[in-house]
């Protein structure tokens, strides 16, 4: 099934090439993967993804791919890109040091084809830590004001909510690739962001769904949620803070 | 998963002391017959090693049984390691004590 082709398309005399390998499975009717490269042509500013509409665009338009904001905001567009969890849109060419540029389908998600994988158990397990607020008092009286926080409180928990449930963390780490029940690095990190939140009043109920056998003990803390997160997101660091509350140190 | 740090750490505490019982004379010395029927005879001491037992029995078979979870999972599989594993806790412990009892009731 692997075919080399190549990008014609009107660049400009700066362009380089690069062998794209795109990672081809249906699962409906094929039993591995197949890798097909493709010759493509790119600018020290084109991203991974771009190549890939690329060879959408010009010789395969039936490469499944995910993505829609372009910009590192939606998190639609993970993919292992040469052995590395990271965003297509995210990732310049040019960055990756490499004549060979391989995309694969995260690890630890069920393909729908090629490089698009189902998002439904990380959208689940992010559900089932509820990641919103829990007061009694949903209400704001008239005469009150918002829920003000100190910034120190703020810092508490803002960096987990840059997540954009990309699944990249989820992606990496080695435990989800053997426990295929464990709630994953995503949640967990949403729990923190939401129990560390001086504004929320659920801990407890989010302490109890983390903590079962499949759930928050299950971390290793290898960290390689964090390495590969690309909005700064510190989910190893959010599991070891959650720890804290479930242990009495934190409260 | 309380309980596994908690074992843990109650484990490495006594076993050191454990240890330094030990250290009171040779290690070949320490393990002849006499001596080890001596400390089971030593009520304190034989608290101290059925406490051991349950500590490191509990921690022990606890772990085994994250990482069978953690190889497979599944209810039927999950509910089989939790009970074989907690069956296996048990008896070694039973097993252990008896060794215990049996020695410091004067009955080896």
């Amino acid at each position: 099934m692997a075919q080399v082709s190549s990008v014609s398309s009107e660049q400009s005399p700066t362009a380089k090439s690069i062998v794209l390998r795109i990672s081809r499975f249906n699962p409906e009717h094929d039993e591995s993967s197949q890798f097909m490269e493709f010759n493509v042509k790119y600018e020290k500013w084109t991203t991974v993804l771009e190549a890939i509409l690329d060879v959408k665009k010009h010789f395969d338009h039936s490469v499944a791919v995910r993505y829609s904001c372009r910009q590192a905001t939606c998190g639609s567009c993970g993919m292992i890109i040469n052995g590395k969890p990271r965003l297509a849109c995210f990732t310049k060419i040019s960055e990756l040091d490499s004549n060979v540029i391989t995309v694969e389908p995260m690890n630890n998600f069920p393909v729908i084809r090629d490089l698009a994988v189902k998002f439904e158990k990380l959208f689940d397990t992010h559900q089932k830590i509820k990641p919103y607020l829990i007061r009694d008092d949903t209400e704001i009286e008239s005469d009150e004001k918002e829920f003000l926080q100190s910034p120190e409180e703020v810092e508490q928990y803002i960096q987990f909510a840059n997540c954009i449930k990309c699944g990249l963390c989820n992606s990496a780490c080695p435990t989800m690739a053997t426990d295929s029940s464990f709630v994953g690095p995503q949640a967990l990190a949403q729990a923190y962001r939401y129990v560390a939140d001086s504004r929320d009043k659920g801990k407890d109920s989010r302490l109890k769904i983390i903590d079962d056998s499949h759930g928050i003990w299950r971390c290793h803390f290898a960290g390689s949620c964090s390495q590969v997160c690309p909005k700064g997101v510190d989910p190893a660091m959010g599991i070891q803070l959650l720890r804290g509350y479930m242990l009495g140190f934190r409260s | 998963m309380k309980i596994h740090y908690g074992t843990a750490l109650a484990a490495v505490a006594l076993v050191a002391v454990h240890i330094l019982m030990r250290l009171t004379m040779g290690y070949a010395e320490s393990l002849e017959y006499e001596n080890v029927l001596a400390n089971y005879k030593f009520v304190p001491y034989a608290i101290m090693l059925e406490l051991i037992l349950v500590l490191l029995a509990v921690h022990g078979f606890n772990g085994l049984r994250v990482i069978l979870l953690e190889l497979k999972q599944g209810r039927l599989y999950e509910k089989a390691v939790s009970y074989g594993c907690l069956a296996a806790m048990i008896g070694l412990i039973a097993y252990g004590s008896r060794t215990i009892i049996m020695t410091n009731m004067g009955m080896v």
